[in-house]
């Protein structure tokens, strides 16, 4: 039995706008109890005192001077949209929300 | 059919708690994190780069001045400037972002803990900030296919990324409980102190209805004595007016549900701007989960106490002291000033002052004549087709004898017609007071001489009977002759 549920894998996928058939949310959710259990292996290191890092790189305030940078043409920005319309990306409908 | 109380009878059950979010705009000349340009108005995805694109391997950095900008708010409102902060990704798919996150930040925004003071009816609120922090914003959206422009119907949506990464600060208040029934107002008057705190600052341009300034209402309601309800937070509103008008609907809305029985489901609402109502937007079956995490690319800030300092030490006088000085200086009474805040006009007056006319003379026409002519056709006075030098032309005229009020109504007719100046308006439309004693000689003879019975009660002291003379030589000379000299003539010739 996996720690984590069926429904959690499920909630997940959704986040990440993955489709995942029912038999994958059962490997899924095997797959990442061994992530987990791998993580806890690292947490019985005694970090007391020790500073969490989010950034691999000591520096601090990086700033840019606010001065234009050319910006792109127009052809090379919309060359990646799978459509476009109206020198606009065009996109399917969104769903439930309000403009 | 929504049930809705009316607001007394809400306001008599229940006790609001309130709660504003404000996002600026901030009028960097570049994004927040690339150079491309933050001009409004431009062609569709011009003003776009690999960074804002999110094209791979793009790597933002971020922009001092909206730093700087930032700090200055937080000083502003009488915040703490973090001494440690950084930005945080905030997940969603949406394709408003083409990152598929919003830079933001998180547990360690730029500044925390202020307050504003604002006044309603005479009584000071303080409106506790919790916190101010800077972000990005996103793109424009455009929905095609549906008849009205909205989700609703649409085929599709056209997405233009000019407005991407446009550095956008967010200002969250504390909940604001206590208020009772002036709960619209102190909220209005909230928006409309910071508004004009972040216009004094000179970092945005704070215009709501340009979008540059957005505000999200939340409010709820509790019985006297009870913890406080379930709130919901209303989006789309798009004035100061409507800031008030949102609580208020809200009140009248959820007390309704609240004496049937019903439960408030916490939900994002939208005002519509036509009716003054709001409608519920998007169901949160699931719980929003953005999964922030520390945003790698950027560095962690670490705002030192010297910068902060000069920042603070660079800060203009506060728009609260600034209008207790000018309504000391233009000998205002309380509720003179409080019509002139009202109105807007506070920079308009004090402009026009600057252009060489009086304090009462200014004061006169902007909140006279000139909101009246705003009222009419809806526009805010600052909208107008006239300038504060035009303003004060006009009221110098006035003062010289040149116009009277009647013509200077009329000279302000031509000026909003974009005519020209008040000096051409009256010379294109032959707009002057009399002066030709000769004319107005004869044209009182000629009232005297038609109004016998008028001419012999002045004869006989009753002063006050001049006014029916001084209206017949209007008449004859059209209105362009100044009633004072008038007056004059007439009395000289019968007493």
């Amino acid at each position: 039995m996996s720690t984590i549920s069926r429904e959690e894998v499920a909630h997940l996928a959704r986040l990440a706008r993955l489709e995942v058939t029912d038999d994958e949310l059962d490997a899924f959710a095997g797959q990442l109890d061994v992530i987990l259990e791998s993580m806890k292996t690292l947490g019985e290191v005694d970090t007391e005192g020790v500073e969490p890092t989010s950034h691999a790189v000591p520096l601090v305030n990086v700033f840019r001077e606010d001065q234009h940078q050319p910006s792109l043409p127009r052809e090379d920005v919309l060359a990646g949209a799978p459509d476009t319309a109206e020198d606009r990306f065009r996109v399917p409908r969104i769903l439930d929300e309000e403009a | 059919m929504t049930k809705l109380n009316t607001y007394e009878a809400a306001m008599a059950a229940y006790e609001p708690v309130l709660g504003l979010e404000t996002h600026i705009e901030l009028d960097t000349n570049t994004k927040m994190f690339c150079g491309c340009s933050t001009e409004f108005g431009a062609e569709p995805n011009t003003q776009v780069c690999p960074v804002c694109l999110a094209l791979p391997g793009a790597l933002p950095v971020a922009n001092r001045a909206a730093i700087e900008a930032t700090i200055k708010i937080g000083l502003a409102l009488n915040c703490r400037i973090a001494e440690w902060t950084r930005f945080a990704r905030k997940n969603y798919f949406y394709p408003d972002m083409p990152k598929n996150f919003q830079t933001s930040q998180y547990e360690e925004p730029l500044c925390e803990d202020g307050y504003v003071d604002v006044a309603v009816d005479g009584r000071t609120y303080r409106v506790e900030i919790e916190r101010v922090h800077l972000e990005e914003d996103t793109g424009k959206t455009l929905h095609v296919g549906g008849a009205t422009g909205r989700i609703h119907g649409a085929t599709e949506s056209l997405v233009d990324y000019n407005r991407a990464g446009i550095p956008l600060v967010e200002i969250v208040t504390k909940p604001v409980a206590g208020t009772a029934e002036l709960a619209p107002e102190v909220a209005r008057a909230y928006a409309t102190e910071l508004r004009d705190i972040v216009r004094s600052l000179g970092v945005s341009d704070v215009r709501m209805e340009q979008g540059s300034m957005r505000c999200d209402v939340n409010l709820s309601l509790n019985k006297p004595g009870d913890a406080w309800g379930t709130r919901t937070e209303t989006k789309n509103v798009n004035s100061l007016r409507s800031v008030e008008r949102a609580v208020r609907y809200e009140v009248r809305r959820q007390s309704a549900l609240l004496d049937g029985g019903e439960k408030i489901v916490q939900e994002t609402r939208h005002f519509q701007e036509a009716s003054g109502e709001t409608s519920p937007g998007r169901s949160k079956e699931e719980a929003t989960d953005y999964r922030y995490f520390p945003e790698p690319d950027l560095a962690v800030m670490e705002p030192s106490r010297e910068w902060v300092e000069e920042l603070r030490a660079s800060l203009p006088e506060p728009p609260r002291k600034r209008r207790e000085r000018l309504q000391a200086e233009w000998g205002l009474a309380d509720k003179e000033m409080q019509s002139v805040v009202n109105a807007d006009a506070v920079e308009l007056i004090e402009s026009t002052i600057a252009a060489g006319t009086s304090a009462s003379g200014a004061v006169k026409w902007w909140l006279g004549e000139l909101s009246r002519r705003a009222n009419e056709t809806g526009a805010e006075l600052g909208a107008l087709a006239v300038t504060p030098a035009q303003v004060a032309e006009l009221q110098g005229m006035v003062e010289d004898g040149k116009l009277n009020d009647k013509l200077a109504r009329q000279v302000i007719d031509g000026v909003l017609a974009g005519e020209g100046g008040p000096a051409e308006v009256a010379a294109a439309r032959g707009l002057e007071v009399v002066s030709d004693t000769g004319a107005l000689e004869a044209a009182v003879e000629e009232a005297i001489a038609a109004n016998p019975d008028v001419a012999e009660k002045i004869r006989g002291g009753k002063h006050a009977a001049a006014g029916a003379l001084i209206g017949a030589v209007m008449k004859t000379t059209k209105g362009q002759a100044d009633a004072k000299t008038v007056r004059e003539l007439i009395l000289n010739k019968l007493t």
